[in-house]
């Protein structure tokens, strides 16, 4: 049994340095942000204990409760916007992949193009692209004869948000594509086969064969689509800026958040309570509803 | 490859065209803005704006040249190249040392371990940036490259030891067993036996971490304030500022800022591909 110690040592050691670094930069941070909610703040300075009064302030008390909703409107309309824009044009384009057509191999590699590129020269590339003036959409526009569609993207509420969330839907298409066409190339060509036998059609096939099986990929795509938008941060803040102009129709909460931590231009002011009771509150919602929902959509894989 | 048209012999000439026109009008969606962003670096500022869509009149480098030249674009370059080794290089190292353990030994609190570093996986480590903040103030971390290295490092630690605790089980216990036989040290046996065979887990993994990490931008925005410091995408919105109304400048900038992941990506796709959608498949 000499053996037994150096070798319980030899493992502990391997197990170390992950363990402590992740425990360092994120078990420890996450369970100070919860402390960090419960008092009021000077700056850098921890004050008084404030029980549950940041929570009441940004969820109850107007303008911050406004703000809060307001954001997290617009997270739940990216939310669902890139659900069905972006998730259902992946889905048909990785079921055309899958029929492994002659180029289908360049075809990956090009929709996955702009995923492996930051969001600051996706977004920056866009916002000019999308400027009212010398942007290329209004001149397209006008070249093509449509002038009348031109016009201040985001520059105007009706027209900034959605803008925003095609440029993200744009910039990750090729993630879920390929998510989606993973999962489809694992369904058994004995299933696709037998219903192409049956004389199923290529709706039919999506409806009651891949549609199912390819279940576990659609679980993986919702959830990550899920958690993406709840913490929406780069795309509005760079085409936006930080305060989610104009007049805030672009607000999300990720920079409602940033902006009460660290502050901003107009406003200066810094709040570490009040941002931290909605760090909380952005991680409680992201969690729990992740966890129940992957949950259920795990219950439908199995039932497929 | 699961042909899905296999029971359809002769095909639909039709149908696949069809499919083949919206394949390839994708690509154009795809390729168009980025050609666009390519060909407006060489055009001065006048030719974007009078004729955004033609080539440009001379393939001349002036405004990469200005780039070079008048900005901080090599240092911000030198950043993200430093920032993005080591912080991989330590995801990958501390990650395979603990995967190893956790797929190779058996031991209490083994399930317990994986599943710990599971439930990390899904955590959006934005959320705790203000406790973050002040944690690395007091460490003396704040605007130094090292306490960027070790956040990432954190952030990229769960999915690196997902991706190779995966691989590392489905190795065979044989030549293991015969290694121990022959009286070799665990630490032998892991570094020169089996390690070697989880070359393609690990260049996953990096590859997995690394891509976030070069394209970060959110944390260099709270810990880096010293321009010298600044990473590309951080760099980038600097000099987007500075140079908000030089467009040929700016197309340049935003052209040159992606040229290096770019050509590594045509290299190397397929290993990038399955690198970025490997930690979220099973």
């Amino acid at each position: 049994m000499t053996a037994a110690l150096p070798r319980s040592l030899w493992i502990a050691g391997l197990l170390a340095p992950a363990l402590i670094i992740t425990a360092v930069f994120v078990v420890v941070p996450l369970a100070s942000a919860l402390g960090y909610s419960l008092y009021s703040w000077n700056g850098l300075a921890r004050g008084a204990f404030a029980g549950l009064e940041n929570f009441r302030i940004v969820l109850f008390q107007p303008p911050f409760s406004t703000w809060t909703w307001a954001a997290f409107s617009h997270n739940i309309i990216a939310f669902l916007a890139l659900m069905i824009v972006q998730n259902g044009t992946a889905f048909s384009l990785a079921f055309l992949l899958l029929k492994a057509l002659p180029g289908h191999r360049f075809h990956r590699v090009v929709i996955f193009l702009p995923v492996i590129l930051s969001s600051v020269i996706i977004g920056a590339m866009w916002k000019l692209f999308l400027n009212p003036i010398f942007g290329i959409i209004n001149q397209g526009l006008i070249a093509i004869g449509l002038a009348g569609l031109a016009q201040p993207w985001l520059g105007q509420p009706s027209t900034a948000l959605a803008s925003i969330i095609f440029v993200n839907a744009w910039h990750w298409l090729g993630f879920p594509a390929l998510l989606f066409l993973a999962g489809m190339q694992r369904i058994s060509s004995e299933a696709i086969e037998a219903a192409r036998l049956d004389g199923a059609g290529d709706w039919q096939l999506v409806r009651h064969v891949i549609w199912p099986l390819v279940a576990p990929a659609t679980t993986v795509v919702a959830i990550l689509t899920f958690i993406g938008s709840f913490n929406w941060f780069e795309m509005p803040y760079i085409m936006a800026g930080l305060d989610g102009s104009p007049g805030g129709a672009t607000d999300v909460l990720g920079l409602y958040f940033y902006r009460t931590a660290f502050g901003n231009v107009t406003a200066g002011l810094q709040d570490f309570g009040r941002a931290s009771a909605l760090a909380v509150l952005m991680f409680v919602f992201i969690a729990v509803i992740a966890a129940w929902w992957a949950r259920v959509l795990r219950a439908r894989e199995i039932e497929s | 490859m699961a042909a899905a048209d296999a029971a359809l012999p002769g095909g639909d000439v039709w149908r696949n065209g069809l499919v083949q026109a919206v394949l390839w009008l994708n690509a154009l969606v795809m390729l168009y803005p980025i050609a666009i962003m390519f060909l407006s670096g060489f055009k001065t500022t006048g030719e974007i704006y009078t004729s955004p869509f033609a080539l440009p009149k001379s393939f001349s480098p002036a405004n990469f040249i200005t780039i070079w030249e008048q900005t901080n674009f090599a240092r911000y370059l030198i950043n993200s190249l430093l920032i993005t080794s080591a912080s991989t290089a330590l995801t990958v190292a501390a990650g395979v040392m603990a995967a190893y353990a956790l797929a190779r030994y058996r031991f209490p609190g083994n399930g317990a371990i994986y599943l710990f570093f599971l439930a990390c996986l899904m955590i959006p480590l934005k959320l705790a940036i203000i406790p973050l903040f002040i944690q690395l103030k007091a460490l003396g971390l704040i605007d130094t490259r090292a306490g960027l290295v070790l956040v990432y490092t954190a952030m990229g630690l769960p999915s690196a030891i997902f991706i190779m605790t995966g691989f590392l089980r489905t190795l065979p216990s044989e030549l293991e067993d015969s290694a121990r036989i022959d009286g070799a040290s665990e630490a032998l046996i892991m570094t020169r036996v089996m390690l070697p065979l989880a070359r393609p887990a690990m260049v996953i993994a990096a590859i997995h971490n690394a891509v976030p990490v070069w394209n970060d931008f959110f944390f260099p925005l709270v810990f880096i304030q010293n321009d010298r410091l600044k990473t590309l995408p951080q760099g980038l919105t600097v000099f987007m500022g500075e140079y908000n109304t030089e467009w040929g400048v700016l197309f340049a900038g935003l052209t040159l800022a992606s040229l290096p992941i770019t050509l590594l990506y045509i290299a190397l796709s397929r290993q990038f591909i399955s690198g970025m959608t490997q930690g979220a498949l099973k």
